[in-house]
């Protein structure tokens, strides 16, 4: 099993999250993380999808994803030639012993401080997910008392764009 | 798909309002009601099965007025959806149910999951309740977009009656192109009865639906070349070439390859049952050349048909040495179940054309595929296995006796619709299908009481036409009030009850599998040890029932009436006719590939198991 990273673009409308979702669960495909937000065109939301399957199940996922009419494009990023990102906010144990080494792995991970109270540290970091795990790893020891995590986004590198021709699609229709 | 199937993209607008000649659009103020009851008027949607409450009252009360479509009043949701996939199927056009919320809806859960498997073009109308009361669990409130989502193409749900005529142009367009399939439009009561300016033909706006028709010239190309190199093809036909309409295309193609052909239970009458080079049905209950044709071959060429588990048995052990060419409307259906060689995605009928002219170009060159020696061993198949039965012993009758004469006694158009069990594969197979659309079943859902709905739907499609229902006594007594129906809109339709007093395939798989312990099977009687009194009753009287709902109904037990009791059968075309045919309870469907075994062990009766002189073949 590998991870795939799939860019779905689709037409912002109410419900497509749903489908997308019962498609993934009805057809036994497993999400990792997804991530849902509007792009730079109103009309068209941008969802992506982290999967762990083989390439021929891919396959189906594309295909079976291509099959909702809401859907617009499909494009696997791949690690190589995209950018991917999470965002984690964490809180972690911290004393006045503990919170300047928390502060110093803060800043190795270029990572914010964003809240700090007697007993705690909030931290905010973006990354791609390796780097993330490894900063837990690092904070684990210290205590983690609350982790909430965004699902994985991604955008391939260069100048082309995914969305230019959907978008093209989209005006024909207007 | 048709012309009229395509009706969004052609809309026509109506002379009535138009004033000048060159007016483009025809606009008119009306309820939100009146813009749904126009716009199907517009998509020629010209029969709507359906049954009005709460929600889509308003929808009803425009309905009276069109002299364009027909409402055809049912006794069932369920009897309305598969009323509108046997029109669609004989028809060639789209389907229309119409129901309220609620259970009104959820009524039609069933024939839209059924018409999902089968690829129907399908429009299920629904009322839902008003966009206020969305998501308070309302009265009659149902969230049918959220349950239909898996079981249809696409669904919409309307709240604002501007969009009524858009949504309704797209249903029909999406239901009706690419692979066709159900679709449902969840109107909120509130928009039915709000002011609105119905305009035609409507902006539609469908920018992610673009499905593929052209089939890609290389693969075609690559197609051709392994048909000319292999030894032993065989053109495996799916549903999908009725649905384009390429049965013309099919006969060329097939005449010109010299290939076999087999015909799935989705295509009978895709390729004449009569023509030298038809196999017969593959599949689980297929004919023993047909199975043992995929199994042997070198090549398939799949049209339309997508590797289903009734068709390959054990997958992995499935057509164990053929390449695959796989054509198909669908992209996700190419490679899903069986990787192909050559995928081919494209309208079947332009695929088969393609594939004319490719086939000549390489006879042009020389290459011509030389399958006298598949044809040798094909025919001594053939001949060794026949597709048979044995007269019950005791001189009753036959249920595939009764089957083959009902076949050959039919006008010759005559549309048949089957339910789900014994009586289907029976049907399949001792009943000759010469021509598209004369075969209707629910192949992939395996729906039982599809058959007299279907049947209903069919003649009110092709009033013209002989519609003969093959049901058996349990699927009879899942939708037979849809007779009722049939009975008050002149809609009549023949039913042959093969009633064998019991759920005939359970009991098959019971007597095999099972040790002959009938648990739960028996229908015409209760279990013994609760009312002995009950055995042999057969309750319920089918003749009775069937005369109580306005049908002429007869009994037939004796195989020498057999004929005569058709016949006039036959003769009856002013009212819906039943006939109980009482028939052996014992009588099996063979062949038969046991669930979960490969199609190599295909059995060709109880204990003979066909022997393919396989040490030669390979």
């Amino acid at each position: 099993m590998s991870k795939h990273t799939l860019s779905v673009l689709v037409e912002n409308t109410p419900g497509i999250l749903a489908r997308i979702a019962a498609l993934f669960s009805r057809r036994g495909f497993n999400i990792d993380s997804l991530a849902v937000g509007v792009t730079e065109h109103p009309d068209i939301s941008r969802i992506t999808i982290v999967v762990s399957v083989e390439s021929l199940p891919l396959e189906q996922v594309t295909k079976q994803l291509n099959k909702l009419v809401n859907v617009l494009k499909i494009v696997e990023l791949e690690p190589g030639s995209a950018i991917q990102r999470e965002l984690v906010l964490v809180k972690v144990r911290a004393d006045n012993e503990t919170r300047s080494q928390i502060v110093e792995i803060v800043q190795l991970f270029r990572a914010k401080t964003v809240d700090v109270s007697p007993d705690a540290v909030t931290i905010e970091a973006t990354g791609s997910s390796d780097k993330l795990e490894a900063m837990l790893r690092m904070l684990e020891p210290f205590g983690i008392k609350e982790l909430v995590q965004s699902g994985t986004i991604a955008i391939g590198r260069g100048a082309r764009s995914i969305t230019d021709r959907s978008l093209r699609a989209l005006d024909r229709t207007a | 798909m048709t012309e009229q199937a395509t009706g969004a993209h052609h809309p026509q607008p109506r002379a009535r309002n138009s004033g000048g000649s060159h007016q483009p659009a025809t606009v008119e103020h009306v309820t939100g009601a009146q813009s749904l009851i126009r716009s199907l008027e517009e998509v020629g949607a010209d029969t709507v099965f359906g049954i009005p409450g709460g929600a889509i009252l308003p929808a009803y009360d425009p309905m009276m007025d069109s002299s364009k479509v027909r409402h055809v009043l049912v006794r069932h949701e369920q009897g309305a959806g598969h009323a509108a996939t046997g029109y669609a199927q004989a028809t060639g056009k789209v389907g229309v149910c119409m129901a309220t919320s609620g259970p009104g809806a959820t009524n039609l859960v069933t024939p839209i999951a059924d018409a999902h498997m089968d690829s129907v073009p399908l429009v299920a109308i629904t009322g839902q309740v008003a966009s206020k009361s969305i998501g308070t669990d309302a009265f009659q409130e149902a969230d049918i977009c959220g349950i239909t989502m898996p079981i249809t193409k696409h669904n919409w749900l309307v709240t604002d009656p501007a969009d009524i005529p858009k949504t309704i142009a797209e249903a029909f367009h999406v239901a009706s192109t690419g692979r066709p399939g159900p679709v449902l439009v969840d109107i909120a009561k509130d928009a039915l009865q709000a002011q609105t300016t119905f305009v035609w033909p409507p902006h539609t706006e469908l920018p992610g639906y673009r499905p593929v028709t052209k089939p890609h010239a290389k693969q075609i190309r690559e197609a051709a070349r392994l048909i000319a190199e292999s030894k032993r093809p065989v053109l495996y036909v799916g549903g999908g070439v009725l649905k384009a309409g390429a049965t013309a295309e099919l006969k060329v193609l097939a005449e010109l390859t010299g290939a076999p052909v087999t015909t799935t239970l989705m295509a009978l009458g895709a390729f004449p049952d009569s023509h030298p080079q038809h196999l017969g049905m593959p599949g689980m209950h297929g004919a023993v050349t047909a199975v043992a044709a995929l199994q042997k071959a070198d090549l398939l060429i799949t049209l339309g048909a997508r590797f289903d588990d009734r068709v390959t048995g054990k997958l992995d052990s499935f057509a164990p040495y053929a390449k695959v060419v796989h054509a198909d409307i669908d992209p996700a259906e190419i490679g899903k179940n069986r990787v192909a060689d050559v995928p081919i995605v494209g309208d079947a009928r332009e695929v088969i054309a393609d594939l004319i002219v490719a086939v000549q170009a390489e006879h042009e060159a020389g290459h011509k595929g030389d399958y006298s020696a598949w044809w040798k061993d094909l025919n001594r198949w053939r001949e060794t296995y026949p597709l048979g039965y044995d007269l019950p012993e005791d001189g009753s009758l036959s249920p595939q006796q009764v089957i083959e004469r009902i076949g050959k006694l039919a006008p010759a158009d005559t549309i048949f619709a089957a339910g789900v069990g014994q009586h289907q594969m029976w049907a399949a197979h001792f009943i000759d299908y010469e021509q598209p659309a004369t075969w209707l079943n629910s192949g992939g859902a395996g729906t039982m009481g599809y058959a007299v709905p279907a049947a209903m739907g069919a003649k009110a499609g092709q009033p013209d036409r002989t519609v003969w229902a093959i049901d058996g006594d349990g699927c009879f007594q899942m939708t037979n009030q849809e007779l009722v129906t049939c009975a008050l809109n002149n809609i009549p339709i023949k039913v042959a009850i093969i009633n064998n007093g019991a759920l005939g395939m359970v009991r098959q798989w019971q007597t095999l599998f099972y040790n002959q312990r009938y648990s739960n099977t028996v229908l015409h009687s209760g279990p013994e040890d609760i009312n002995p009194e009950a055995r042999g009753t057969r309750v319920p009287d089918f003749v009775k029932l069937s005369e109580a709902m306005g049908c002429v109904a007869m009994r037939c037990e004796d195989p020498a009436e057999l004929d005569a009791v058709i016949a006039k059968a036959n003769a009856i075309n002013d009212r819906p006719v039943v006939v109980d045919f009482i028939v052996h309870e014992d009588a099996q469907v063979w062949p038969m590939v046991a669930a979960g075994t490969s199609n190599d062990e295909v059995m060709a009766a109880r204990g003979v198991r066909p022997d393919f002189g396989d040490g030669e073949d390979d």
